[in-house]
């Protein structure tokens, strides 16, 4: 049990996807400039990021180790992901409204997402068993949901504040994504055993 | 102070305490001013549509006559306030920031001073709720404590909610006035008259008169006017701005808070000003109209500062000049309390039934200064009599986005003006507030008008297809009948034809 | 090679046709958005943003060719509806530079020849022929149609007037 929890929280906090490792980075800056648009966007990253690991790992196991096919890694992953996201955005049209409306042109975005691309490929790299490649994608997408909703509150406020005209919109954003890494960098600090 | 009291003023966490300066004016009785020569009387003192004319320019007048009728449910009469001669009516600059013109009469006393005839009512507690509430309506009385809502509208409040008590405001926080002080001084019995019969009209119970404990002559003067009528109570309250806010006086008073966006007859209680009180007695008793009334005169710029009896209408020139004109330079004049009264564009605007004060503040009483960045440091939330955040609702307005102050509650802000004052960093808070409630009633008229351009579109294309169809229709008439002339015409050739076929074997044979 | 090529075409078949049952289950009719785009708008056809009439305003929003402060007769509170319905940001500040306007009818040299109260999308003027044409403030969206057609420019468009029923104070200057 608490092995899973090690694992969870040393892949939200310490190996952060966005604020450490610097993948999915687009949805970072591009879906944060809402509190609630930047939550769908993380829930819909967990689910995807969810299946995309338990996919991957299953595609990877069954197929393209015993045949020998590591080279198609990639494509076949990308392939396996992409179908994962549109299945959920059919599926959200449908049961969500609200929500399909929020992220509406934002959802095709996860399927190019480095994140959900690196994540799978760094299962493989490490050789993790399913259950280990399942909790560390959903303890990825819990750091990814976790640093969107805490940059979106931030920019919601920065939208208040009397941001001096050269910085205001996007320098003062990146100003604050770089200082919001640096606080994650305190993470590694953490000692979990 | 009693027990209650003191647990009351352990729960007040809000307000202000601004320099009084009430010392300038409130050892000074009451005086009359003479009549000056020209009286603008606006349409519009009160809360509610504009009143409107009854009389024509040039036509003479005389005192007391009413010049112009209420419109609709909530609005007020105007009343001549001495005989003379209609000059004008027309748009004259009246008391507003904006410095605009509105709809007025002019009034040229004679100095006759004739009235026209009152009736007087010997013993106005015989009369029942409904003629109370009619008598104060033709009397033009309004709330004089500065809200202008017409008193009788206040007064049939008990209708619809039970009210079980009256609260009178003679807390008079706002600085520098002291017009309610002195009439609750000199006229004590009118004040606790006046307020038993409204009392009487709104079915009242108890009567509760709250008068800040800075004023003990007056708290004197009406427990003894109050000493006979044991459903009447005087309590002091604390020294506080804005501690004569409606809501906040209910909720000292009786415990009871007021719903936000609800009115406080909702829970019961009905708050009049004391001087509207005395004015609601006299007006019954006299059967005279609100012609005049008290306001103070104030300011360190004034020459003599004063408490002036005055009728409505008479010019803010003419009062500073009566008052020996000023004798410092004057950054501001303002009609009302400096808290929440409106700086005049000029001097040459007429004092309304609203008017309880016209100041002449110097540079240092203004204060002022340019406002540098929000610090943070929340006074203003502490200072504000509703709870609400006025740092955060203004950050919200001034990035445009006014929606976003009213989900923290930019209604149930009152105006009071508390944030503004305690602000360190000189944020014109209120005024934001100002502007935001604009934007909104803009918005919010904006919609209206779209609307009934909406229904006025489709009431033009549904015009015109009525049209086009009637058209066709007659057209179609006039075709039918032209060939059913035609048929006619050509069934009679053809008969005649048959007839001449007929008559033609018939030649033959 | 083969097991490359037969895989990769399995994977694909099976996801391709998962992908289909599933737009075949979870359709969903595409919401009527230009119609209720265009319930939103005034109605009025005036033209003013630029597009045919109401309905084609609605078009291009619903497409985001046209930004939704587009209708001036709306005024901002009807962009902050569109925006709210569309999804967007607004930038208010570009609504705020138009002046409102009203028509108005130079009495001098109006002939009366009715053209302006036909062409009216509110039926905002009144007149008869020949006689003095007036127009009606409360239902005119200046949208100048009226002062385009007038034969003799007796029609124009100004500015509304301040009233105290329509003044509010302005936005503080800050520091």
């Amino acid at each position: 049990m608490s092995e899973v929890l090690i694992l969870l929280l040393s892949t939200a906090l310490v190996n952060n996807v966005v604020l450490v490792k610097f993948l999915g980075l687009c949805p970072f800056l591009g879906v944060s400039r809402k509190l609630d648009a930047a939550i769908g966007m993380g829930l819909a990253t967990t689910f995807v990021l969810t299946l995309a690991s338990a996919a991957s790992w299953m595609l990877e196991q069954w197929l393209l180790e015993p045949f020998g096919l590591g080279y198609l890694r990639i494509v076949s992953f990308i392939l396996v992901i992409a179908a994962a996201v549109q299945f959920v955005e059919l599926a959200m049209r449908k049961f969500s409204p609200e929500l399909h409306q929020v992220l509406g042109i934002y959802l095709p975005l996860i399927t190019t997402n480095c994140a959900v691309l690196g994540v799978a490929l760094l299962n493989v790299q490490q050789g993790s068993d399913f259950l280990h490649a399942l909790l560390y994608g959903l303890g990825s997408a819990a750091g990814f949901t976790l640093v969107m909703a805490m940059f979106a509150g931030v920019r919601e406020r920065l939208e208040l504040a009397a941001v001096p005209a050269s910085f205001s919109g996007a320098p003062i954003a990146l100003i604050t994504a770089g200082l919001l890494s640096l606080a994650f960098m305190g993470f590694s600090g953490l000692r979990l055993d | 102070m009693g027990f209650r009291d003191l647990i009351a003023d352990f729960k007040l966490q809000w307000g202000v305490h601004p320099d009084g300066h009430k010392s300038l004016t409130s050892e000074r009785p009451i005086e009359s001013m003479p009549l000056p020569e020209r009286l603008v009387l606006p349409l519009a003192q009160h809360i509610g549509a504009p009143a409107r004319p009854v009389v024509a320019p040039g036509e003479r007048v005389l005192r007391g006559q009413r010049l112009a009728e209420p419109v609709g449910m909530v609005s007020s009469a105007v009343h001549a306030p001495t005989s003379g001669r209609i000059a004008d009516i027309g748009d004259y600059p009246v008391p507003h920031p904006s410095g605009l013109a509105a709809a007025a009469l002019v009034l040229l006393p004679d100095g006759l001073d004739e009235p026209v005839a009152f009736e007087p009512c010997e013993d106005p507690h015989s009369l029942e709720a409904d003629e109370i509430a009619r008598r104060v309506a033709a009397g033009g009385v309004v709330g004089l404590g500065g809200a202008t809502f017409p008193a009788a509208v206040k007064l049939g409040l008990g209708k619809r909610n039970p009210v079980h008590t009256l609260l009178l405001n003679g807390g008079e926080c706002e600085p520098y006035l002291s017009c309610d002080d002195r009439t609750m001084r000199e006229r004590p019995q009118a004040v606790v008259d006046g307020a038993r019969l409204m009392a009487r009209a709104l079915g009242a119970q108890a009567v509760v008169i709250g008068i800040e404990r800075n004023k003990p002559a007056a708290i004197a003067a009406v427990q003894l006017a109050a000493s006979g009528h044991p459903e009447v109570s005087v309590r002091a309250l604390p020294v506080r701005y804005p501690m004569g806010s409606e809501k906040q006086l209910v909720a000292y008073l009786t415990g009871v808070e007021v719903p936000a966006g609800g009115l406080s007859a909702e829970v019961g209680v009905v708050v009049h000003n004391v001087g509207t009180a005395a004015e609601v007695s006299r007006v019954l008793r006299t059967g005279e109209p609100l012609t005049h009334r008290a306001l103070t005169v104030s300011g360190a710029a004034i020459s003599r500062p004063a408490n002036l009896r005055v009728a409505i209408g008479t010019s803010v020139a003419d009062i500073i000049a009566h008052c020996g004109g000023v004798r410092r330079d004057v950054a501001r004049y303002v009609m009302g309390g400096p808290m929440m009264g409106m700086l005049l564009p000029g001097t040459d605007v007429p004092v309304v039934k609203g008017s309880s004060g016209v100041l002449s503040l110097t540079s240092e009483e203004a204060g002022g200064g340019s406002a540098s960045a929000c610090i943070r440091c929340a006074r203003c939330a502490g200072v504000c009599p509703i709870g609400l955040q006025p740092f955060e609702m203004a950050a919200r307005i001034r990035a445009g986005r006014a929606e976003a102050a009213v989900d923290l509650g930019l209604k149930d802000c009152i105006g009071c003006g508390s944030c503004a004052y305690t602000c360190p960093a000189k944020i014109p808070l209120s005024h934001y507030f100002s502007y935001a409630k604009g934007s909104l009633a803009a918005a919010e008229r904006s919609r209206l008008k779209n609307e009934s351009i909406k229904k006025l579109t489709a009431a033009r294309s549904e015009r015109l297809a009525r049209e086009a169809r009637e058209k066709a229709e007659a057209a179609a008439r006039r075709k039918a009948e032209r060939e059913a002339a035609k048929r006619r015409a050509a069934e009679a050739a053809a008969g005649e034809a048959a007839e001449e076929r007929r008559e033609v074997p018939q030649v033959s044979a | 090679m083969l097991i490359a090529v037969t895989s990769l075409t399995l994977i694909a078949t099976c996801l391709g046709l998962i992908l289909g049952i599933a737009a075949r289950r979870f359709h969903v009719e595409p919401p009527e958005l230009v119609s209720e785009l265009e319930a939103m708008l005034p109605g009025s056809q005036c033209g003013q943003c630029g597009f045919p009439g109401c309905n084609g305003a609605a078009e291009a929003l619903a497409d985001g060719l046209a930004p939704v402060t587009l209708c001036p007769p709306g005024g901002p509170a009807l962009a902050l509806a569109l925006a709210d319905k569309l999804g967007v940001q607004v930038e208010l500040g570009a609504m705020g530079e138009r002046e409102p306007t009203i028509a108005a009818v130079r009495e001098d040299i109006c002939i009366g020849c009715t053209k302006c109260f036909k062409e009216c999308p509110t039926d905002a003027i009144h007149g008869a022929m020949k006689q003095m044409h007036s127009v009606m403030k409360e239902a005119c969206t200046g949208c100048g149609k009226c002062a385009e057609i007038c034969p003799t420019e007796a029609v124009t468009l100004v500015p509304v007037a301040a009233t105290l029923g329509n003044w509010r104070w302005r936005e503080p200057a800050f520091a």
